[in-house]
């Protein structure tokens, strides 16, 4: 049938960890992500208000990108740190 | 508006696609293994494919449409930049590494992986070859666009220069190549994307464009009494209230002989006018700019602000400011935006684009765009289903699935999800400072916003249009690649090896991939031709509607549902494919394009994807719960095992 990895992959023990956390990681930002979508759909004047000089429409956006690379910072190193510890 | 060509321009084009063929030929000799061809052998450095991932997504969606939207609707562009990079916290958690450890060649290969099921070797290709088209028209239009500014050619001619490139650069190399490729203009991308940003900073705000030395266009205002008496009696009315201008709020007026159209705005002592930009459509399809040709430039650019307000203070100018006190002074102040009227003039259409002033902290946050204000039940069920369709759709295209495979372990497909991450989080920041510098510098081209990003590079002479223009043709060729290579590993992996059990030689996969590339890149010029003058972004917001509902559903069903079985798998995607794109079909934005009154469209909403994807997954676990004597009896290959 010709499936498989293209290379040849050692066994992963750490990937039943690596799954459940990414699972967590997700639900979390899948949340925040939510919120800011009824957020603008349900009241989008309040995406106007001023907070530190910015209206609060532009702080979502960068807080959300910038959420986003560091859970992904977060989680590269907890696996990381689980493929060390069970796959040694 | 009309460009002139700058020889710089030119050259730097050709030594660009100099050096990818040049590559390409180079890397040639790592493609005689299917290995080499379809995954790079799987042995690309994780920083690369990082980058090359970024390559691959910033495509002419997200420069040139992304920026142009930002430069005309504000913040609603940047929603997509938004969703796009939330996108990518669904590949990276929940998609990489089981991608990385299922599959082989293509994303069939990963959802095939426990079942070797025709159903979904079939399905899943035709999955992939739909995205993958859908995914190719904007691009190569995109390439039609920037190759009239670029290189002075007919639309035709820039789509056969990318569709040629790009077929000669994936059949001699494959994924090797295009990896490369993505890399450095990933790389030149984000570098030079940071250039303009920096020069925008320290040019700052002005409520005077600088526009390369040229002049901004003094948009006239005049007076008129009740009764349309004008302060100024060299003009003379042609279509007062009581025509169809009227009746829009516009007049016409003529002086010297040359006609031109004023918006009306009611004041206290009668009417002020508002000197307006338009284009006539002759029956003959002949189009007037501003009632002149289009190469006597009277249609000119547009973008400034009324009135600059910076630490509470009316200003002229800022100066060079930093990305918070820009933003800061944007919210402030009066940014004067162009609305977009249709008038019948006889039997000439007329588009009629006319001043909006509007308050900076209302354009940056949502609500241009899209009906977000006082929304009817459709418009919020628009909007949240378009949003859905962003966040679920990363994941689940094909071109951006099988770079997992060109790195060699799980943890170097987690690294290089992060790298792109990043790369392209800190690209869409840019792009809010290259929208919005496009919005207040004076370079909109109203007809294509599309052209916004070069063109504000141009505010700062020919040599950064150069490389940026350049580097958008770059983008497109590299974006094409990747769908090329995707759809050709489909046809040649998925339906002649496999779903048609050809059981091909390697080096007969290898040719047979190669064909399979020169056949989708023909049909990629051919529609690239057929849909001239089509949004850019229109088409991508399909792909990713239907990559979310035909491919995401089942991915996740299959990592994480263990009574998911391959006949689940095949209806979802069938039913995914078939309700995202029937939706589409029938939606109010395509009765537009048959040449329907929109709301003679059997369904209210454009977006299809909050309907098509809880579709999509009902249909897997209902197929999945009938047919459960087909799961197989080894151990399930889920997430976690």
């Amino acid at each position: 049938m010709g499936h498989g990895p293209a290379v040849k992959l050692d066994k992963d023990n750490a990937s039943a960890y690596k799954t459940r956390l990414g699972v967590k990681m997700f639900v979390a930002y899948t949340i925040v992500y939510a919120i800011f979508v009824v957020i603008n759909a349900t009241n989008p004047k309040a995406m106007e208000s001023i907070i530190m000089g910015q209206t609060a429409a532009v702080l979502w956006g960068f807080g959300l990108i910038a959420l986003a690379l560091v859970q992904a910072v977060i989680y590269n190193h907890l696996c990381t740190k689980a493929e060390a510890n069970l796959n040694s | 508006m009309i460009y002139a060509q700058s020889p710089l321009a030119i050259g730097l084009f050709i030594t660009f696609v100099c050096f990818v063929l040049g590559l390409s030929f180079y890397l040639a000799r790592r493609t005689s293994s299917a290995e080499g061809y379809y995954a790079a052998g799987g042995n690309i450095h994780w920083f690369t494919n990082g980058v090359a991932f970024a390559g691959d997504y910033l495509s002419a969606a997200s420069f040139l449409g992304i920026c142009g939207m930002i430069a005309t609707a504000g913040y609603d562009g940047w929603m997509y930049s938004i969703g796009y990079l939330a996108g990518w916290i669904v590949a990276l958690f929940l998609v990489a590494e089981p991608m990385k450890r299922l599959g082989k060649y293509t994303f069939t290969d990963a959802l095939d992986s426990k079942f070797n099921s025709k159903s979904i070797q079939l399905t899943a290709a035709i999955s992939t070859l739909l995205v993958s088209v859908f995914y190719l028209i904007p691009q190569m239009v995109g390439a039609g666009v920037l190759v009239q500014p670029l290189l002075g050619l007919p639309h035709w001619v820039g789509v056969c220069i990318v569709g040629v490139v790009v077929t000669i650069i994936v059949a001699t190399a494959g994924m090797a190549s295009t990896t490369y490729v993505q890399f450095f203009k990933g790389a030149l991308l984000l570098i030079m994307s940071t250039v303009v940003v920096v020069s925008v900073l320290v040019r700052g705000l002005s409520t005077e464009p600088v526009n390369n030395g040229m002049p901004y266009h003094d948009f006239k205002t005049m007076t008129a009494s009740s009764t349309l008496e004008l302060d100024d009696p060299r003009y003379t009315i042609v279509a007062g209230l009581d025509s169809t201008f009227g009746e829009a709020g516009f007049i016409k007026l003529a002086k010297d002989g040359k006609e031109s159209i004023w918006q009306l705005n009611k004041a206290d002592s009668g009417y002020t006018l508002e000197e307006t930009l338009y284009v006539s459509e002759m029956p003959d399809g002949t189009k007037m700019y501003n009632g002149a040709e289009k190469q006597d430039g009277a249609f000119f650019p547009v973008g400034h602000i009324k009135e600059l307000r910076m630490d509470g203070e009316e200003v002229a100018a800022t100066g060079a400011v930093g990305p918070l006190a820009y933003l800061s002074a944007l919210k402030d102040s009066t940014i004067v935006l162009w609305g977009k009227k249709y008038i019948m003039d006889g039997a000439n259409k007329l588009t009629v684009y006319y001043q909006k002033p509007t308050p900076g902290s209302r354009v940056l946050r949502p609500g241009l765009k899209f009906k977000v204000d006082n929304a009817t039940p459709t418009q919020t069920f628009n909007f949240v289903s378009l949003m859905l369709a962003l966040f679920c759709g990363t994941a689940a295209l094909p071109h951006i699935l099988i770079r997992y495979y060109t790195v060699p372990s799980q943890a170097a497909a987690r690294k290089s999800t992060i790298v792109a991450i990043a790369s392209i989080g800190f690209f869409y920041i840019l792009t809010l400072f290259l929208g919005m510098g496009a919005m207040t510098n004076g370079v909109i081209n109203l007809t294509d916003n599309n052209m916004s990003a070069p063109l504000l590079a141009l505010s700062f002479g020919v040599v950064l249009f150069a490389i940026i223009s350049s580097l958008a043709f770059a983008t497109v060729l590299g974006t094409v690649s990747g769908l090329i290579v995707a759809a050709s590993g489909a046809v040649a992996h998925d339906l002649m090896d496999n779903f048609l059990g050809m059981n091909m030689s390697d080096a007969a996969k290898v040719r047979a991939g190669k064909i399979a590339a020169v056949v989708v890149g023909c049909i990629a010029i051919y529609l690239g031709i057929v849909f001239e003058g089509m949004n850019v972004s229109f088409l991508v917001g399909w792909a990713f509607a239907v990559a979310a509902s035909a491919n995401l559903p089942a991915i996740l069903m299959l990592l994480f549902w263990k009574r998911t079985t391959g006949k689940g798998i095949a209806a979802s995607i069938m039913v995914g494919l078939v309700t995202s794109l029937g939706l589409i079909l029938i939606s109010p934005d395509m009765w537009v394009r048959y040449g329907l009154l929109p709301q003679d469209a059997p369904i209210s909403f454009n977006s299809p994807a909050l309907i098509s994807i809880p579709a999509s997954i009902l249909a897997l676990v209902i197929v999945s719960l009938m047919t459960q004597k087909d799961v197989p009896m080894v151990a399930s290959e889920t997430a976690g095992a």
